[in-house]
């Protein structure tokens, strides 16, 4: 019988032959997932149930990333909980800062996320791993909580639907403009309860980096995962790096889908989702002459090296518009060091962009580029919603780095190839 | 368990940035966390509403982030219950967890408005307008999250089966 990737991961870790979608079934976590906005609660809830150990040191991962640095008092609380909880279970995942970076990119850049894996974390961006070939997806904190305790989880097996992406991707087209272009098609509800298995030749060509970002934003359209069948790509990025030895699944010639939706590439110009939903996509000509006040390049969405060169490439030679912030985040310490060493951070900041160390920060609103009233930013992230990024009042554009580099030249929103 | 209370209505894709907006985010206290429930929907909301009310809301309520903050913040601030036509589904999973009752029916967001005085049976899902005298019927809850209910939540059904 025939199987999407999706369902043969669910039945490898529910120890069965097959599963269907609607099934509900328990299934083996070979990670889970928190951060310093949800462990705290899953740490409660672990300590409400009487449990005193955790099911197994090695496959919770806990990252202090969204408002650490320590952003105030109450945070700095927080994170101290997951370190306080990470030293007595004595976890091998807990990240200090000084070692930590944005969860997703972390993640899979340490190996400790691998093609095969059934990863569970307490945040909607843990989708992200379908990149790799592993099935991840977002809870919340009791449901990890559980896990900490029984090393399972439940799940109902989602229905597949399949993304065809064929043609010629253009020079300023990534994986971002993609998922942008995706969930312009079928909404933020486009994909609810189900797995987006995104495939075709622009796939099969995706450098690793673009396709962690298109698996980042299945949420965004509701997705309860995103997913790249594992190739030789998969396998570059997975030698040397994984911890675990990493198991490649494809889906059946024949598996079922519920839709089947194919996209043609060739002529596709870079996208930008206009507030306050990440459907609201539109080709970046069309944003012409919208003046902004702020640029972010960082998150779990567009936060890794290859992002950070696109921006770097845009930016070289040029200036930081006056009265326009740039900011950008590396995602992690090794992009951070990296993007050093290649001279990108010394780009950057002649440009007259500030760099951060890595943290969610400003993405949701937390610190390190909070928008004031009537503000309006071009960011990398992945949420537009209102007031993400500060005062409910505030707009945030979303689009891939190099619109957002340029963006910040012009000082309002603008196709690379204008200032490149 | 039965809920009667007044409506708020709120509109399609409401997102948790508005259920509880994440510069609130630095506690996981109920009572904290309650005073700014809505706030990017309606900054007024925790002030209008009154203990018991509900919340009837379009499609793919509670999108965007898997913080359970978001049926934290609606619970403690007193909402008994909300109803919408659909529920994205990280929420609709951690709505199970907290005890926050939830309905699905796209029926009954049509026929009800704001004001409008509603009583809910939750062992059946029939949905009361006091205010028309409509009746509606909620779509049926999973049987195996009936069981998560009657175990009292996710957390005392683990403990049962861990002994």
């Amino acid at each position: 019988m025939s199987m999407t990737i999706t369902e043969k991961i669910l039945a490898a870790h529910a120890s069965r032959k097959r599963v269907e979608p609607g099934e509900l079934i328990t299934a083996r976590v070979d990670i889970a997932l928190a951060n310093d906005i949800t462990a705290p609660i899953a740490i409660k809830k672990f300590r409400e149930s009487g449990a005193t150990r955790v099911f197994d040191k090695d496959f919770i991962a806990l990252v202090p990333d969204h408002f650490a640095p320590n952003k105030d008092i109450e945070s700095a609380q927080q994170c101290k909980l997951l370190r306080d909880f990470a030293r007595e279970q004595d976890l091998t995942h807990y990240f200090e800062v000084g070692e930590m970076g944005v969860e997703h990119a972390l993640l899979p850049e340490q190996g400790i996320v691998v093609p095969g894996d059934l990863v569970i974390g307490a945040d909607s961006h843990t989708c992200t791993y379908g990149g790799l070939g592993a099935f991840s997806t977002g809870m919340g904190s009791t449901d990890l909580a559980a896990a900490f305790i029984t090393g399972e989880t439940w799940l109902k097996v989602p229905q597949s639907m399949m993304f065809i992406f064929k043609g010629k991707r253009n020079r300023w087209v990534g994986g971002k403009d993609l998922i942008l272009h995706t969930i312009g098609d079928i909404g933020v509800d486009g994909a609810l309860y189900r797995a987006m298995e995104f495939t075709g030749g622009v796939i099969e060509a995706l450098p690793m980096e673009h396709r962690l970002t298109m698996a980042n934003m299945a949420i965004e359209a509701g997705g309860k995962n995103g997913i790249i069948a594992p190739d030789a790509i998969t396998e570059k990025y997975a030698t040397g790096r994984a911890r675990r030895k990493p198991v490649f699944y494809a889906s059946d010639p024949d598996a079922a889908y519920c839709d089947v939706r194919e996209y043609d590439c060739t002529g596709l110009q870079p996208q930008v989702a206009f507030p306050h939903l990440p459907e609201n996509v539109h080709d970046v000509r069309e944003a012409a002459n919208i003046s902004i006040d702020q640029v972010v390049v960082g998150s779990c969405t567009n936060g890794r090296l290859s992002d950070l060169r696109e921006a770097a490439m845009v930016l070289r030679g040029h200036k930081v518009a006056p009265y326009v912030r740039m900011i950008v985040i590396p995602a992690t310490q090794k992009i951070y060091r990296d993007a050093m060493k290649e001279g990108l951070l010394e780009t950057f900041i002649e440009a007259g962009a500030a760099v951060s160390t890595p943290t969610c920060g400003p993405c949701l609103g937390g610190y390190m580029g909070i928008l004031a009233q009537g503000e309006r930013a071009v960011a990398t992230t992945n949420r537009n919603f209102v007031g993400r990024m500060g005062h409910p009042e505030s707009e945030v554009y979303l689009s891939n780095p190099a619109v957002a580099a340029a963006s910040a030249v012009t000082g309002k929103i603008t196709h690379p190839e204008e200032v490149v | 368990m039965d809920i009667k209370g007044r409506v708020w209505k709120f509109g399609k894709d409401v997102d948790t940035d508005q259920i509880i907006p994440a510069r609130y985010l630095n506690t996981s206290d109920p009572g904290e966390l309650a005073k700014h429930c809505m706030e990017d929907a309606d900054p007024a909301f925790v002030t209008k509403m009154a203990r018991g009310d509900l919340i009837v809301a379009d499609k793919n309520f509670g999108c965007g982030s898997s913080r359970e903050h978001a049926p934290i913040a609606i619970k403690a601030a007193g909402i008994s219950a909300v109803i919408a036509k659909s529920f994205a589904r990280i929420f609709y999973r951690n709505a199970f967890n907290m005890g926050l009752p939830i309905l699905e029916s796209p029926e009954a967001v049509e026929g009800i408005s704001e004001g409008d005085e509603v009583e809910v049976e939750m062992a059946s899902g029939r949905i009361h307008n006091r205010t028309t005298g409509q009746e509606y019927q909620a779509a049926p809850i999973p049987p195996f999250m009936q069981e998560l209910i009657d175990a009292g939540g996710l957390m005392a059904y683990v403990k049962r089966k861990i002994g």
